[in-house]
């Protein structure tokens, strides 16, 4: 008799369990879904609080919110002026920070081997050279070099502030090889970042640079995971650098190599590339009036010919237009294997294309401004004077080129292209 | 197509000339209609926006106006469509494309998203063939101190950003408008954050669906503290340096107009706040956008009071509407000083907000009512 009474009581709640179930299931189960590329920024962004709010009946889905962290760096109206003063009209940057690695190639090159004092005699030429200080408002140095001295005993930071020229140090520890077999990087150098960034700041340098190298122009190049991980690395980086008072030197390369690809496919991808940095810089709450930028210009693939000034000018301000909110003071492009008179002119192109540009355009060399100068020196007392000559000569034409008013001749016309492979495996001490 | 587009957005985005929003939903116009005393009928609604449609001049000021569906294929009372009244003035004709809010799916009490885009592409070509050039879409975010989430952020940007390519496929511009609402106690400055949030997200999604940024305007508000944050208002001065620091921080260069929308400020709080933007703009330097304007209530609330109260005052509340017009192109170019007989608001101190221009709260048992009118408008809340 129980049976009769029990059973539609039992298949009663039954049926509301495999109710209750459903809805637990649909709610809650792993729905296929693309990995989108929303997901893994929101995956990897800074700071994200689960909100559950007071229910007045059914359950509420529980709301992921973001802490709103404008950057209050106590260091904000500092990183603000550096970046404006490196950024100022008519100047630019000198790019020596090669590691000791890539020191050590090029002075192989011109004879003279890679030892200590051979590195820091080569800088003490760059950073003594009478004058510089007109065109270049800062110099980005190795960690080696920011601690060595003059042959006189001076320090190179107090031999450069007295020049008015901002000392800058390479912070990122060099090139990992990403899984996949195409070659693309990542870039190491976060652990231990901030603490590093305060002796940086301690022995005298304003500001960083990272390096992040995009691949392009191969099949599956670049890969979103190339870009979301190099861009990543740049933002938490900039980041560490503004907490503990170093203006960052942002620098996302899309890497000039070989293909035959076109100039607007490099544009495609470099806006793909910095549209990604800047949505991260935004989330991870960088003060972009404290940040420079360190860009490629937009050239087509080696194999293909040549970009006229003119063409590189168009289609570069395009993509920079297109990519960065005017709030960057400045952007100083990367030489990256354009010769030394392809460098110039295409730098005053840029500034013919766009006199009244939001931000500065201008240069970070490093190439470019010491290709010639190693080679005037080539490691010879007796050369010195003419290898600073010859330095302070490019610098004044790019620095001319960098406020649209250069006119040639360029002290060194004629060059080819000055490539070198890219060095993986660490930070090459 | 590029091409043209980018055209036709640098000539609404021109030096001193602003939009008229006139695009509100049926049911929204028949509540402001209806507030004046005036039945809400096909025809008054077609005799009020005749006015600013036909007020001479108005071209020297109003590069665009953004209509109504029903409205863009409406005529005088002659019989002269609207939108060649308008061209024959250079001013173009714009089309409000999207359907109205609905609550956000897994969002936070209040978040919503903007219906829309089942069908878009179809109404756009039509309303091209119309003599439509640019189009608007309105997503509405909200702002607690939890809020907005990271779900209503990125799905807002993303349909904006659907919505904006689809409309540069048809050959339309689209107007991009993220409107962060007034309603709240938050500060000025977690607006100001919230703003750079928003705006930076939308930007990156109009990237990822290739809209051309040189294309398209964007249609935000300015920086300001919400209506109940304590302190009350700000004054211009301070609208003007937070709106133009986070707008420097997120919009390229490329974006060729930013037109704000007045969203509940006063018409003469509107016009003020405005020129200080451009005022601090040329200060600050390095602001390569047009900072012009979108307005619906703060160039018409006046003029709807004058001629509600008597519709044959027509030249009087033509006038009305152009020196409302006159006083934000001045505000745009950063020139305006309050003229000798004051601004030419008729409703000094009324705040124009209303309570009805996001989602306030749950659907009425059955789901949400769609209003008369068709296609589509806010859901009202009867709250």
């Amino acid at each position: 008799h129980s049976a009769h009474l029990y059973t539609p009581i039992l298949l009663v709640l039954i049926a509301v369990k495999i109710h209750q179930n459903k809805r637990y299931r649909l709610r809650y189960s792993n729905r296929a879904r693309p990995i989108t590329m929303q997901a893994q920024m929101q995956f990897r962004s800074a700071r994200t609080a689960s909100c559950v709010r007071a229910s007045s009946g059914r359950a509420q889905p529980k709301v992921l919110c973001r802490a709103f962290n404008s950057m209050e760096s106590p260091f904000a109206e500092e990183l603000k002026k550096n970046a404006a003063y490196i950024a100022q009209k008519g100047k630019g940057i000198l790019a020596s920070d090669e590691s000791n690695a890539t020191t050590g190639k090029r002075l192989q090159s011109v004879g003279v081997d890679n030892t200590e004092e051979n590195r820091r005699d080569w800088r003490e030429l760059l950073y003594t050279a009478p004058g510089l200080g007109q065109y270049v408002s800062g110099a980005i140095m190795f960690e080696e070099t920011l601690y060595q001295k003059a042959r006189n005993g001076s320090q190179f930071v107090d031999i450069l502030l007295a020049q008015g020229i901002y000392p800058g140090i390479k912070v990122d520890t060099g090139l990992q090889v990403l899984p996949g077999g195409k070659g693309e990087t990542t870039t190491q150098g976060l652990d231990n970042l901030a603490d590093r960034c305060k002796a940086y700041r301690k022995q005298g340098a304003k500001f960083a640079k990272w390096r992040a190298v995009i691949k392009i122009g191969e099949a599956g190049c670049p890969s979103t995971t190339a870009i979301l991980e190099n861009a990543h690395g740049l933002a938490r980086y900039a980041q560490i650098c503004q907490e503990n008072g170093l203006v960052p030197i942002v620098e996302p390369e899309v890497t000039l190599g070989p293909g035959d690809y076109s100039i607007d496919e490099t544009a495609f991808w470099s806006e793909r590339v910095y549209s990604h940095v800047m949505r991260l810089l935004n989330e991870y709450g960088v003060i972009l009036e404290g940040i420079l930028l360190k860009p490629n210009m937009c050239l087509p693939g080696l194999d293909a010919p040549v970009a006229n000034p003119e063409e590189v000018a168009r289609v570069t301000v395009r993509t920079m237009m297109r990519s960065i909110p005017p709030a960057v003071p400045g952007i100083h492009f990367l030489s990256g294997g354009m010769s030394e008179e392809e460098a110039t002119l295409n730098l005053q192109a840029l500034n013919d294309e766009a006199p009244n540009a939001p931000w500065a355009l201008t240069f970070s060399y490093g190439r470019a401004l010491q290709a010639t100068t190693l080679k005037t020196w080539a490691g010879k007392e007796s050369n010195w004077a003419a290898a600073q000559d010859i330095l302070v000569k490019l610098a004044k034409a790019n620095s001319e080129a960098a406020a649209g008013k250069f006119k040639g001749p360029h002290p060194v016309p004629g060059g080819g292209r000055i490539l070198q492979a890219l060095r993986t495996g660490g930070s090459g001490k | 197509m590029a091409a043209d587009l980018a055209s036709v957005a640098a000539k609404l985005a021109a030096p001193g000339k602003g939009l008229l929003a006139s695009d509100e939903s049926t049911g929204t116009i028949g509540k402001r209609l209806e507030k004046a005393g005036l039945p809400n009928t096909e025809d008054i609604r077609r005799a009020y926006r005749e006015l600013y449609y036909t007020t001479p001049g108005i071209g020297h000021y109003i590069s665009g106006v953004i209509m109504f569906k029903e409205t863009l294929y409406q005529s005088t009372a002659a019989g002269r469509r609207f939108v060649d009244v308008l061209a024959d003035e250079g001013v173009m004709a714009g089309i409000k494309v999207d359907e109205g809010l609905a609550p956000l799916p897994g969002g936070g009490e209040g978040e919503t998203y903007t219906k829309g885009l089942e069908g878009l592409e179809a109404a756009c070509r039509e309303y091209v063939a119309a003599g439509a050039k640019f189009a608007k879409w309105r997503a509405t975010l909200k702002v607690t101190d939890s809020l907005p989430s990271d779900l209503a952020v990125e799905r807002n940007a993303d349909d904006l950003a659907r919505y904006a390519k689809i409309c540069q496929d048809c050959g339309l511009v689209p107007v991009v408008e993220p409107e962060i609402l007034i309603d709240g106690t938050h500060s000025q400055a977690r607006f100001g954050d919230v703003t750079e949030r928003v705006l930076g997200a939308t930007v990156a999604a109009l990237w990822r669906h290739g809209v051309a940024l040189e294309g398209c305007l964007l249609k935000p508000q300015m920086v300001i503290p919400g209506a109940e944050a304590e302190g009350g208002k700000v004054a211009a001065e301070e609208v003007a340096r937070h709106t133009v620091a986070a707008l420097r921080r997120v919009v390229p260069p490329a974006v060729p107009g930013v037109m704000f929308l007045s969203g509940g400020q006063t018409e003469e709080e509107a016009t003020i706040n405005l020129d200080a933007i451009n005022k601090e703009a040329r200060v600050v330097g390095r602001c390569p956008w047009a900072l012009s304007f979108s307005f619906g209530r703060a160039l018409q609330a006046s003029v709807l009071k004058l001629w509600s109260s008597d519709q044959t005052r027509v030249t009087e509340a033509q006038q009305l509407a152009l020196s409302l017009a006159r006083v934000n192109s001045e505000a745009a170019l950063g020139q305006y000083s309050t003229p000798a007989g004051g601004h030419p608001s008729t409703l000094t101190g009324d705040s124009l907000r209303e309570n009805f221009r996001g989602w306030s709260g749950q659907a009425p048992a059955g789901g949400t009512v769609p209003l008369q009118g068709g296609g589509g408008e806010e859901v009202v809340m009867a709250h």
